[in-house]
Order: structure tokens, then C-alpha cells, then sequence
């Protein structure tokens, strides 16, 4: 096992009994029963196997309580790309209307859930006030984005009036499978804020969650498999950017990587990995994901293709 | 060619049904250079002036198809590129950035037209500096790159019509580098938007090809634009990564091979310039049973005939239906043995010099590989010239997915065909390459154009018609053919920040 933090099992097992994830004094001023504890799984294929690597990251919550995370391998990307490579042309053959209801079903979800991603969100380290804020903004931006699916397109495509005698024109096409690692800051808000527009656009997805905010992803990671996302569109891991952010950007099946840094050292990583198959890298840092400039259509049109179509016109 | 070679290709040879070769016979139609002028030695044109290279570097540059010297032009080296990003910069600051937008368009308007007036001029010399046909260059890259500035010239001041809810703007100083298959054209499609939207340039055009691109120089002189705004740096592959590797250049747009677009990629990672990449291509041209025949061979023949085959998206991978395969191929050579091979200024000309002596190294390597992979090679009985570099154009019949002349892009008038019998077979087939640049269809049904165009990995996809080029038409790849679009609406994006 090549875990980089010190194991803390034993301790970390007694400290979640005790404290059952915040959840325990509730529960036990109605029952002395023993509260069923929640193994942290990562997500792929529509299926929540535990990383083929065997090993664990703690994470130590606001109760105190620690849980242990999924610390993936380069084998979990591998595998997460080869489904999202699978799902993808199906995914992005689907109307636009269908991809629209389908991420409109997944907020509907999240927000039947805002109280468990607001209690995580606590957890993590948020007050009350900002765990609300940022569970209702991330399930109004899914929305948002819902509203696109069928409606960049038009906006981004054109019919070119060419001087000679052919019908052109320039529509829009998913740029494929993306990798995604996702804001460490913003747990649920950074993660949905990106996601959605790349699936919005018929691509599909790995995302590497915030190591230090994990739980958000990987409860969305349950929504989403039970939402009519699927499988394969969306993949989330959970591990160490140090350890994976060279695997998300060097494999060759994935056309685009999304990066929220601020690093000059992990922008370049990134950056210069990417020139081995031409991906597009796209690369931010927001600081604040709660600016309304933060949801727009570009953020679908930077993973999208434009394709141009002549034929001519005539007999 | 060994001896096996050659006994096969006289066999193929005799193939053809019709024999051109005696029956119709032209008269040469050379068209006449007396008018065009070219000085014997060109200097960098850096801040509106031409300046002589700082290391006093020249190199020349020949006419492939008679190997003779026709100018000899500086070699731009580093000290040089930092002079012109300096008057690039300086011209953004103080001139460019702040003269409002309809005044900018003016400029373009007018470098336009200056090129429309030395139309015949710009071709003459296109022709004899890179070896295209001359009824290529007169009515193809001349007007093009001058409707490309007109096209572009409109778009200075309605910037913000093209992206809604955004405020466009320009990006700073733009490097710039250009192939030497369309050398006018490229630096066209390069400058003209790169100016609308209110940058400055250092461009660079390929060292085989610089002559036209030292033409529009002149005309941008006689245009009165602003000094600084465009910058001229002539060189080979040492003054483009100068570019590259400039810090005070805020974005690369190049157009050339994927391997050196991997390397400026890599270059320039987390300098945080902005880049475009147009860069190789295999594409496959499609023919169903249900095609127009004669049509498609027409196609064919455009596709990778065009420009000797030095086009990142000529039809280099042709797909035949198996029941019009035998048919297809046949009238393919059939109208190979009647294309005309040679001087490229004779009207006549189809297929003109391949471009320099590496080139044609580099065909002739493939036109090998072809024959010991297996390939059965068919080129026409034609005749070519003595002095200059010519080849036939070439056949390789009976390939597979896995022969290097169906993955590699050779860049010359060598085509790799292949049949195939569903359309499930052929989209796999097409789309199985890095590539990602162009695609070609042929078929009299429009459900299965539309399945097949939506279906191919590629960002220009034609459908009964092959190689059309037009300014408002966005152009560029997917996958390892590049990223960013030239021409059309979405050909502003690169040169701008949407705020």
C-alpha cells in the first residue's frame, strides 16, 4: 500500500462510532442503535467500485470524525476514460431536448437531497449560511446549463454565405472525452459549475473531485447514478491532484482536459502534457463560483467542435 | 523503381480504356512573367521599413519547377523578431488598439484591394515561387486571400454582434506562421482577422515560399497602414520558434505539420499565450454506390490532385463502395491519363512542381514504402519535365487500415484507396486516424449525407464537392488536426478575450 498520509484506522473507526459523521447525537436521543457508516466509493461506468488500488485517504471532518476516501490510481483513470469514451457518441446522439430533461431530472434530485449535500458541505468546514448558498446556487446553475442543451447550438452555429454556388453552414459537435479536475476550494458549486456545461455539450466526463471537499462529489456521484444520467457520462474519482493530475492530461483517448488552477507549476504540467495528442486544455481559476459571469454559454462552446458542411446547390 | 516496380506499374499502365497521350495534344499557354517585379534581394520588413537582417543573413529561393534562383531574402533571427515584436507592440499601444474600430476596417479595405489591382502579378509570381499551376493561383489563392481581407475588413466594427453578451477584445501581438502550400492565402486567412480585431502581427512565411507574403508587404507600405501593425520576418524553422519562444507575444497561430504543432503546443505551455493550431490531415472521400460517378471522380481528382497534394486536407484516403469500386477505378485512371503534368505556368497545367527537393524526397520515400507494403501502384503514362521536381500523380490500390499510406500524411498527389460495403464499415474506417481535418462524401441520397456528415470526425466535411474555400466559411480541425477555426464568424474568437 503506497499511501502517502500515515494511516489512522483504528483511531479514525472509534472517532466515527463515537460521532457518526454529525449525525449521531440525533439519532441517539431517539436510539441507542448503532448508526450504519458510509463506505466513500468512487464512481465509474454507473458503478461505485473501490479504487483497484486498494488504498485510502482520511479526511477529517468538522465533528472531528474521519472518514477514509478512495485514493485512486492512474488504472482507475484508465478505466473511467475507456467508459466515458464508450458513453460518449450515444450521449451526444441524444436530442437535445432528452439531455435537457435528463440534467433537469438530476437537479430535481439534488434538490430532494440539499439537506444531506448541506450537512456534508458543513462537515467540509462551511457555516450553515454558506452550506445552503452554495447547494441551492449548484442546483440552480444545473438548471441553468439543463436550459442550454438545446439552445447553443443555435447560437453558436452559423449559415455561411460562401460566393459560390453551395449551401454552407457551421454547427456545433461535442470535442469528446474530457477530464476535469475540479476546484479544491468549491466542492459542490466548482464541480457542478463545470460539469455541466462539458455534458450539456454532448461530452462526457472524468472528473477528479477536490481532494479536501470530497464527500459532495461523491454523494453527487449517487444521485447521479440513480438520475437518468448515463453510465459512463459522467465518472468521478476521488485521490490526490499531485498523484493524478499528470494522468488526466497525458492519456491519449481523452481530446480535452479541464484544469482550475492557479498554479504555474501544474499549468505547465498540464499544458505541455497535452501538446502529446493536441487536447485542448482549458485552464481557469475563479474565485468566486457564485458571480452570475460564471454561468454562460461559453463554457459549453470551449469544449465544442465546429464542423462545417458544404453541398452544393443545383440541379 | 526496381524492376518488379516497374513491370507493375507498366501493367497498371496500360490499364486505362482511353489513351490521351496521342489523341489530344495542347498547345503550350504559358502565361508571361514580363510584367511582374521582383527585386533580387528582400529585406525584413519590420515598422513599415525594410530593414536588413541582423546577422546580414540571405537565403534564396528557387522556382521548383526550373530549380532557378528568383530572389534571395534575409534570415530573420532572433534579435531581428525582437525588433519586429517591439514595433508590433508599440504600434498596438499607441496606433492600433485605440483608432476606432470602422477606421481600422478602412486599412483592410484598402490592403484588399491593392490586392485585387496586382491580382495577375501576385499569381505570376505564386506560381513560379511554389510551383501550383497557374489557373490554381489566379483563381484560387490570389482572390481568395483578397476576399479574405474584404470579408474581415467588415467585421472591425460589428465585433461585439459576434458574441453575445460578451465584450470582445483585442488580444495584443499575434505571431504568426505560415506553410508554403498556399503562402498568399495563409498569410491572408493569418492577418486579416488578426487586424479586425484590432491586433498587430509577426508573421512569418515559409522559407520556400516567401516571396508573395514579401509582396504584401509592399502593398501594405502602399496602403499606409499604420507602421508596426504588420511585420514581416522571412527565415526557416530557427526564426519561427524565435516567434514562439518571443515573451511579448500574446498569441501563436500556426498552420503546418502536427509534429511541429505538438512542439510550439509544448513550447509555449503555461506561458499563458493563446494558440491555434492548423495542422495535418488524412481525409477520407467517401464514394457510395448511389453517387453520381462521373461527378465523384471529378472529386477524387480535385481532392488530391489539388495543389500536387500539398493540402493538410486533400482526400488522400479514398473509400469506394464495393459494387462501383471496379467502375470508380477505372474512370479514376482514365481521367489520370488525361491530366497534364508540368510547367505550372501553362494554363494547361493540372498537376504543377512539388514544392522543393525535400518534398518530392519525402514522396518518392512513400511511393516506396507503398510498393514494399503490399500497395499495387498505378501511375498515368505521362510525360514530365527534366529539370524541376515533378511527380505523377499515384495510385495505391489494394491498401489496408494498417499500411503507412493510408495512416501517414505524404503530402503529395499520392492516394490510398480502399473499398468497403456498409456505411457502419466505412464511418469506422474513415474515422480511424489521429487525424481530424476535412472529410468527403458522394452520394445522390441526403439521409445519408447528413448521417455521414454528422457521423465523420472532421471539422470540414464536403458532400458531393471536395477542396472549396471560402472567407465566411470557418475552417480547422478536430483531434490532432488542431483546434481554433479560420475564416467565418467563429474565425474572430482566437483573436479575442470575451470579457
Amino acid at each position: 500500500m503506497a499511501n502517502t498520509s500515515t494511516p489512522k484506522k483504528p483511531t479514525a473507526k472509534k472517532t466515527v462510532v463515537a460521532q457518526n459523521n454529525g449525525q449521531a447525537e440525533k439519532k441517539q436521543t431517539g436510539s441507542s442503535r448503532i448508526k450504519v457508516q458510509k463506505t466513500y466509493k468512487i464512481f465509474i461506468n454507473g458503478q461505485f467500485p473501490r479504487t483497484e488500488s486498494g488504498r485510502y485517504y482520511p479526511l477529517t471532518l468538522s465533528d472531528g470524525s474521519i472518514v477514509n476516501l478512495c485514493l485512486s490510481s492512474r488504472k482507475d483513470i484508465r478505466n473511467a476514460v475507456v467508459a466515458a469514451r464508450e458513453a460518449q457518441e450515444k450521449w451526444a446522439a441524444r436530442a437535445g431536448l432528452n439531455k435537457s430533461q435528463i440534467l433537469y431530472r438530476l437537479a430535481e434530485m439534488l434538490e430532494t437531497r440539499s439537506s444531506q449535500f448541506i450537512e456534508e458541505l458543513q462537515l467540509m468546514g462551511a457555516t450553515k449560511e454558506a452550506a445552503i448558498n452554495e447547494t441551492e446556487t449548484a442546483i440552480d446553475r444545473l438548471i441553468y446549463y439543463a436550459g442550454w442543451c438545446d439552445k447553443f447550438n443555435a447560437i453558436f452555429s452559423s449559415v455561411n454565405p460562401v460566393s459560390s454556388s453551395h449551401f454552407n453552414f457551421s454547427s456545433n459537435e461535442p470535442t469528446g472525452v474530457v477530464t476535469i479536475v475540479a476546484a479544491e476550494e468549491s466542492g459542490l458549486l466548482g464541480l457542478i459549475s463545470v460539469m455541466a456545461p462539458v455534458i450539456a455539450g454532448g461530452n462526457t466526463c472524468v472528473v477528479l473531485a477536490s481532494e479536501s471537499k470530497a464527500l459532495s462529489a461523491v454523494t453527487l456521484a449517487e444521485v447521479i447514478a440513480t438520475s437518468d444520467i448515463p453510465a459512463g457520462v459522467v465518472n468521478i474519482l476521488t485521490g490526490t491532484r499531485k498523484e493524478l493530475l499528470a494522468h488526466m492530461a497525458n492519456h491519449m483517448d481523452v481530446n480535452a482536459i479541464y484544469l482550475h488552477s492557479n498554479k504555474a507549476e501544474e499549468i505547465k504540467e498540464v499544458e505541455t502534457l497535452s501538446a502529446l495528442n493536441v487536447k485542448r486544455a482549458r485552464i481557469e481559476f475563479v474565485s468566486n463560483w457564485f458571480e452570475p459571469k460564471e454561468e454562460n454559454p461559453y463554457r459549453i462552446q470551449d469544449f465544442i467542435e465546429v464542423k462545417t458542411t458544404w453541398h452544393p446547390i443545383g440541379i | 523503381m526496381s524492376k518488379k516496380q516497374d513491370k507493375k506499374h507498366q501493367q497498371q499502365a496500360a490499364e486505362p480504356s482511353l489513351d490521351f497521350s496521342k489523341a489530344l495534344i495542347y498547345t503550350p499557354a504559358p502565361e508571361s512573367s514580363a510584367h511582374i517585379r521582383l527585386k533580387k534581394q528582400y529585406d525584413l520588413f519590420i515598422n513599415g521599413t525594410w530593414v536588413k537582417p541582423s546577422k546580414g543573413g540571405y537565403f534564396e529561393t528557387i522556382n521548383p519547377s526550373t530549380e532557378q534562383v528568383l530572389a534571395k531574402v534575409a534570415e530573420g533571427t532572433q534579435e531581428d523578431v525582437d525588433k519586429a515584436v517591439k514595433a508590433a507592440r508599440a504600434a498596438y499601444e499607441n496606433v492600433w488598439s485605440k483608432m476606432p474600430a470602422r477606421e481600422r476596417a478602412k486599412y483592410i479595405y484598402r490592403i484588399a484591394r491593392l490586392i485585387q489591382e496586382r491580382a495577375r502579378e501576385f499569381a505570376v509570381i505564386e506560381s513560379m515561387d511554389g510551383g501550383k499551376p497557374i489557373r490554381e493561383s489566379r483563381d484560387i489563392d490570389i482572390p481568395l486571400a483578397a476576399n479574405h481581407f474584404f470579408y474581415y475588413a467588415g467585421w472591425a466594427d460589428k465585433l461585439e454582434y459576434a458574441f453575445p453578451g460578451k465584450n470582445p477584445e483585442s488580444i495584443g501581438v499575434a505571431g504568426q506562421i505560415i506553410p508554403w502550400n498556399f503562402p498568399l492565402l495563409m498569410a491572408a486567412w493569418k492577418i486579416a482577422p488578426a487586424l479586425a480585431a484590432g491586433n498587430t502581427v509577426v508573421l512569418k512565411p515559409a522559407e520556400s515560399t516567401p516571396l508573395t507574403a514579401l509582396k504584401l508587404a509592399e502593398i501594405i507600405e502602399e496602403s499606409g497602414l499604420p507602421a508596426g501593425v504588420v511585420n514581416i520576418v522571412t527565415g526557416a524553422g530557427a526564426t519561427g520558434a524565435a516567434i514562439v519562444n518571443h515573451p511579448d507575444i500574446d498569441k501563436i497561430a500556426f498552420t503546418g505539420s502536427t509534429d511541429v504543432g505538438k512542439l510550439i503546443q509544448k513550447a509555449i505551455a503555461g506561458t499563458g499565450k493563446k494558440l491555434t493550431l492548423e495542422l495535418g490531415g488524412k481525409a477520407a472521400n467517401i464514394i457510395f454506390e448511389d453517387a453520381a460517378l462521373d461527378q465523384a471522380v471529378e472529386g477524387i481528382v480535385n481532392g488530391i490532385f489539388f495543389n500536387q497534394g500539398h493540402v493538410c486536407c486533400a482526400g488522400s484516403r479514398l473509400f469506394v463502395q464495393e459494387g462501383v469500386a471496379d467502375k470508380v477505378i477505372r474512370k479514376l485512371k482514365d481521367r489520370m491519363a488525361s491530366l497534364i503534368v508540368g510547367d505550372p505556368m501553362d494554363k494547361n497545367t493540372d498537376i504543377g512542381a512539388i514544392n522543393s527537393p525535400e518534398q518530392l524526397k519525402k514522396i518518392n520515400e512513400y511511393l516506396k514504402i507503398g510498393v514494399n507494403e503490399g500497395g499495387e501502384v498505378f501511375q498515368p503514362n505521362c510525360s514530365i519535365p527534366s529539370k524541376g521536381y515533378f511527380c505523377k500523380p499515384t495510385l495505391f490500390l489494394n491498401t489496408s487500415q494498417s499500411h503507412r499510406v493510408v495512416q501517414e500524411e505524404i503530402f503529395g498527389p499520392v492516394l490510398a484507396v480502399q473499398t468497403f460495403r456498409t456505411v457502419e464499415e466505412v464511418i469506422e474506417k474513415a474515422n480511424n486516424t489521429p487525424y481530424g481535418l476535412s472529410a468527403g462524401v458522394w452520394t445522390d441520397k441526403g439521409s445519408k449525407i447528413f448521417n455521414m456528415t454528422t457521423k465523420l470526425k472532421a471539422g470540414v466535411v464536403w458532400a458531393n464537392t471536395y477542396n472549396k474555400f471560402d472567407p465566411s466559411s470557418p475552417f480547422g480541425g478536430f483531434r490532432e488536426s488542431g483546434f481554433g477555426r479560420e475564416g467565418g464568424l467563429h474565425g474572430l474568437l482566437p483573436y479575442l478575450n470575451l470579457r
